[in-house]
């Protein structure tokens, strides 16, 4: 049983909820003071380095670390030795869930090394330039192994194996021989077979994505330092520090309590940073050096050995009957799981077709294993790589219909009500509004130039809650400090979570402080992931804050000699109730934090939840691109999203989300792919060659903010992180086919493969 | 490994250290001189998080080694705002909310005053292209391209 908190959305007029007041970290990052983790530094410290894999698939059979431990300099050496082995033992990290048999492997290879990049080894010297030494002193001897990275040739029965141990789950008998396929699963409702037969018009696609890589700016790094009292204090950049903790203490055989995490500002994760790679080897260099131990990636170890998310390979086929109402939809998505199983292709199926209000559906996931970097999850983690399927056949199928997509879409939307086929039955949602405003937006109905197309496309993201904690202090001058274990990601949580406890407590926001509390500091707090962060913190917060006015009705009704019953809160004061009975001089929230010492004590409120309710948000995209026939370039001409975001507390910080996850998205669409070659070694592990959006590649990303309010939030806060990076890859082909009448099928949208495309055609054509 | 005894100028004052001959400027401002406020993003001059300039010049300080700034005056973004006045870009970055994880911001913000130097009035596109080689991935450069619009447009006195 889960005892959760839900607080109900409450109207009322706003004073802050809806500013856009200045970021409380916006000074430290402008003027280079902000700490990130590779900042940190210690007495004494070691530079820690990690020795990776050359090949693919190869089984170590034995490792030599003499001749590193005897150059001068190196303090410490760990292989899987230093590592005990985990049972199978499921856990949640982030959207993703893990197995602590494969987390302890993954982070260094034990029977055999399984992707170009994995750890193989690590030392600990007093220089960086010692470390590197000392890792190519270390002898590894390997029986290299076929491998395959393919996810279809990964599904065939004669595929080299990754684990030899690996039986596909969700499969009934169970299977008599193993496989990469580590589970399948299916979500289905009505009848498929009935469905296609009463559609008038079938189109059946099948579509191909490659990996792409988070690509935060900021490569992993940490700072680690054990005591001979067996306490550790690690500083790294994580968007859980909790559950960084709480992964490090398994895998080192720690108890929680004496693994202090401290989260530093965060150089971008998205989904990328929810997994421990490092931290456990930094902690284990450091207990057997004596010495704290930093480490920090560079940008090639980020590309081989974190991330990506999955490429896969996605069957789609949908019916309709001619009045445009989808009859029957199925889809297959086949995910790379990397080299451990658990990809995100479960969010991705039940996102596949969430959008749409459906008798008939059947999806069916497999997770696959391939010899690839383990898949982390990635901002809506899956559901651009399913949607970018169906968005597409849906404008196929429009298009066959002679109906305009937005209407098309309209005549199937999901609205309040609609039961979904992987579980809930929607509550209040705003879909067909943000439909209705992206078509009545003037961007739709814009002229279009030479070469020049359009393309719509639509996104669903459940949002989160769960455990959370905050804390928050009324300090003796009227200030207040609020301490939270939601790591602000970036998105600007600290400066919403200041604007609600103002909201609530009738203070100015310059008068709140955000900080983010390290884990000896909080209860427990679950990684922000999910777009739970401004949800779930934002209701700690307000329970928090309401904790702490009711201790200060308290406090008054005392100081004042009346029944707390007497005493409301009201414009930053404790105040009479109207039509009460007892008359009393109010007191301010400074009034009060000023005699509080001496009337009971200092002032705080906390909260300790499990929120609960989160609200599912939607959004409609429109782009127009031109295609350079010639070169095969797509440019981005126009974009415009239209999202349903609950409540915007502060608009800015929203936009900002949308803006930036669309561009992700653009990238997907156009640019990024992880390019391996037939040794299965990744042969583009930089910027130079994994080429994510500059500035020149984009336009001004107009938003439009819809607000229907969660039911479930004291502000209507859904959560908007995710959503926007959904709809753009989808969007595009939809408008790369409109300009240029040829549909891709194919990601990424980069200029070969479309010059391609345009060749295939006209060969098409003249033959 | 004898080391390189090197004077520069870094943000106006007189500085002196001891390098390496392989370590980077990068390196050098991080790890020797403790100005950590210019970052790594790559260490192969891709993404723009160390860019800083070196007489005046916008550089990757990854891709300069740390004894080229012999004799050399430096800025980076420790240096940009004057006492307690932020410079103007660094105050239309806050205003616009031109700045997410913050972590390619330092860079962003000297490869912008370097523009504005050189061009007052710059169109759109003129800041899109000379801000290409800043790495990005949190805002989609919308907020930040309107920050630097508004900076110069101030600048000018607009």
């Amino acid at each position: 049983m889960t005892v959760s908190t839900m607080i109900k959305y409450e109207q009322k007029e706003l004073k802050v909820v809806g500013t856009r007041p200045l970021r409380p970290d916006g000074v430290d990052k402008v003027t280079g003071r902000a700490r990130y983790a590779a900042d940190y530094n210690m007495p004494g410290q070691l530079i820690g380095k990690v020795l990776r894999s050359p090949h693919a698939h190869a089984r170590i059979k034995s490792i030599d670390t003499s001749a590193a431990e005897a150059l001068p300099g190196v303090k410490a050496v760990v292989t899987r030795e230093d590592f005990p082995d985990m049972a199978v033992e499921y856990a949640a990290a982030g959207e993703l869930t893990i197995n602590f048999r494969d987390v302890t492997r993954n982070m260094m290879a034990r029977e055999k090394v399984l992707y170009d990049g994995h750890p193989a080894a690590a030392v600990a010297a007093t220089s960086e330039s010692i470390a590197r030494k000392a890792l190519k002193l270390i002898k590894i001897d390997y029986e290299v192994l076929p491998h395959v990275i393919d996810v279809v040739e990964a599904m065939r029965p004669d595929a080299p194996l990754l684990h030899e141990e690996q039986y596909t789950e969700g499969v009934t008998p169970k299977p008599d021989r193993p496989s990469n396929v580590a589970k399948r699963m299916v979500f289905a409702r009505g009848d498929v077979e009935a469905g296609f037969k009463q559609a008038d018009v079938i189109v059946e696609r099948e579509f191909n994505t490659k990996p792409v890589h988070q690509g935060y700016i900021e490569p992993q790094a940490c700072l680690a330092s054990y005591t001979e009292d067996g306490q550790a204090e690690l500083w790294t950049s994580t968007q859980g520090h909790f559950v960084f903790r709480a992964q490090c203490a398994k895998v080192l055989q720690m108890d929680v309590s004496k693994i202090r995490v401290t989260p530093t500002e965060i150089g971008g994760g998205f989904g990328g940073k929810n997994n421990i790679y490092n931290e456990p080897l930094a902690i284990a260099l450091s207990r057997k050096s004596h010495r704290p131990v930093k480490m920090v990636m560079t940008r090639e170890e980020v590309f081989r050995a974190t991330g990506p998310t999955s490429g896969a390979n996605v069957k789609i086929k949908m019916g309709c009957t001619r009045d445009g109402r989808i009859a029957a939809a199925q889809a297959e998505l086949n995910f790379q799981a990397g080299a451990f199983p658990g990809s995100s292709v479960p969010m991705a199926s039940m996102c596949t077709f969430t959008r749409y209000d459906l008798a008939n559906v059947r999806v069916v996931g497999n997770d696959v294993t391939v010899n690839r970097p383990k898949v982390a999850a990635y901002r809506a983690p899956g559901a651009p790589i399913a949607v970018f399927g169906v968005e597409s056949v849906v404008d196929e199928m429009a298009k066959k219909l002679g109906i305009d997509p937005i209407e098309f879409r309209l005549r199937n939307a999901a609205r309040e009500g609609t039961q979904t086929y992987y579980g809930p039955k929607f509550g209040p949602i705003g879909f067909i509004e943000t439909l209705e405003q992206a078509r009545a937006h003037p961007h739709y109905s814009a002229p279009l130039g030479p070469n020049q197309g359009r393309g719509i496309a639509t996104g669903f993201w459940f949002n989160i809650g769960n455990e959370t904690s905050a804390a928050l202090n009324v300090n003796e001058d009227g200030t207040v400090t609020l301490m939270l274990g939601t790591v602000d990601v970036a998105g600007g949580s600290r400066a919403a979570m200041a604007m609600m406890v103002a909201e609530e407590l009738g203070i100015d926001v310059d008068k709140v402080r955000p900080i983010i509390g390290d884990t000896s500091s909080l209860g427990f707090n679950f990684i922000t992931a999910g777009s739970r962060g401004t949800f779930a913190s934002g209701m700690a917060t307000v329970v928090a804050a309401r904790q702490a006015i009711e201790k200060m009705r308290q406090r008054v009704a005392k100081i004042r000699e009346v029944p707390v019953e007497e005493v409301v809160w009201k414009n930053g004061q404790a105040q009479p109730v109207e039509d009460g009975t007892r008359q009393f001089a109010p007191m301010s929230l400074a009034e009060i934090a000023k005699v509080a010492g001496k009337t009971g004590g200092s002032i705080a409120g906390h909260a300790e939840i499990n929120a609960q309710g989160a609200g599912p948000g939607f959004g409609t995209h429109i782009v127009d691109v031109e295609v350079d026939k010639q070169t095969g370039l797509v440019k981005i001409v126009r974009y415009t999203i239209v999202q349903d975001v609950g409540k915007a507390i502060h608009p800015a910080y929203v936009e900002g989300q949308l803006q930036g996850g669309a561009a992700q998205g653009i990238g997907w669409a156009l640019n990024e792919e992880y390019v391996y070659g037939a040794d299965g070694l990744l042969q583009n592990p930089g910027f130079l060659d994994y080429r994510v959006p500059v500035a020149s590649d984009l336009p001004f990303i107009d938003t439009v903010i819809v607000e229907v309010p969660n039911p479930n939030h004291p502000y209507g806060v859904r959560g908007c992180g995710e959503v926007p990076i959904i709809a753009p890859m989808a969007a595009i082909a939809n408008a790369i086919e409109s300009a240029i009448g040829i549909r891709l099928f194919e990601q990424p949208m980069s200029p070969p493969r479309v010059l391609k495309a345009i060749e295939a055609e006209e060969a098409r054509r003249g033959a | 490994m004898a080391r390189h005894h090197v004077t520069a100028t870094v943000n106006g004052d007189a500085v002196e250290f001891l390098c390496e001959t392989q370590q980077t400027l990068l390196e050098v401002l991080r790890d020797e001189l403790r100005l950590t406020g210019t970052k790594e993003g790559c260490g192969t001059g891709d993404c723009g998080a160390c860019t800083v300039t070196v007489d005046g010049r916008l550089v990757c300080s990854c891709l300069v080694l740390g004894v080229e700034a012999e004799g050399k005056s430096i800025q980076t973004i420790e240096g940009m705002a004057t006492g307690k006045d932020l410079h103007p870009l660094q105050r239309k970055f806050l205003e616009h909310a031109a700045l997410q994880c913050g972590i390619c911001t330092p860079g962003i913000l000297i490869a912008a005053r370097s523009l504005l130097e050189r061009n007052p009035d710059p169109t759109e596109e003129e800041v899109r292209f000379w801000l290409a080689g800043n790495l990005c991935r949190c805002t989609g450069y919308h907020k930040v391209v309107e920050a630097v619009l508004d900076a110069a447009r101030e600048l000018r006195g607009a």
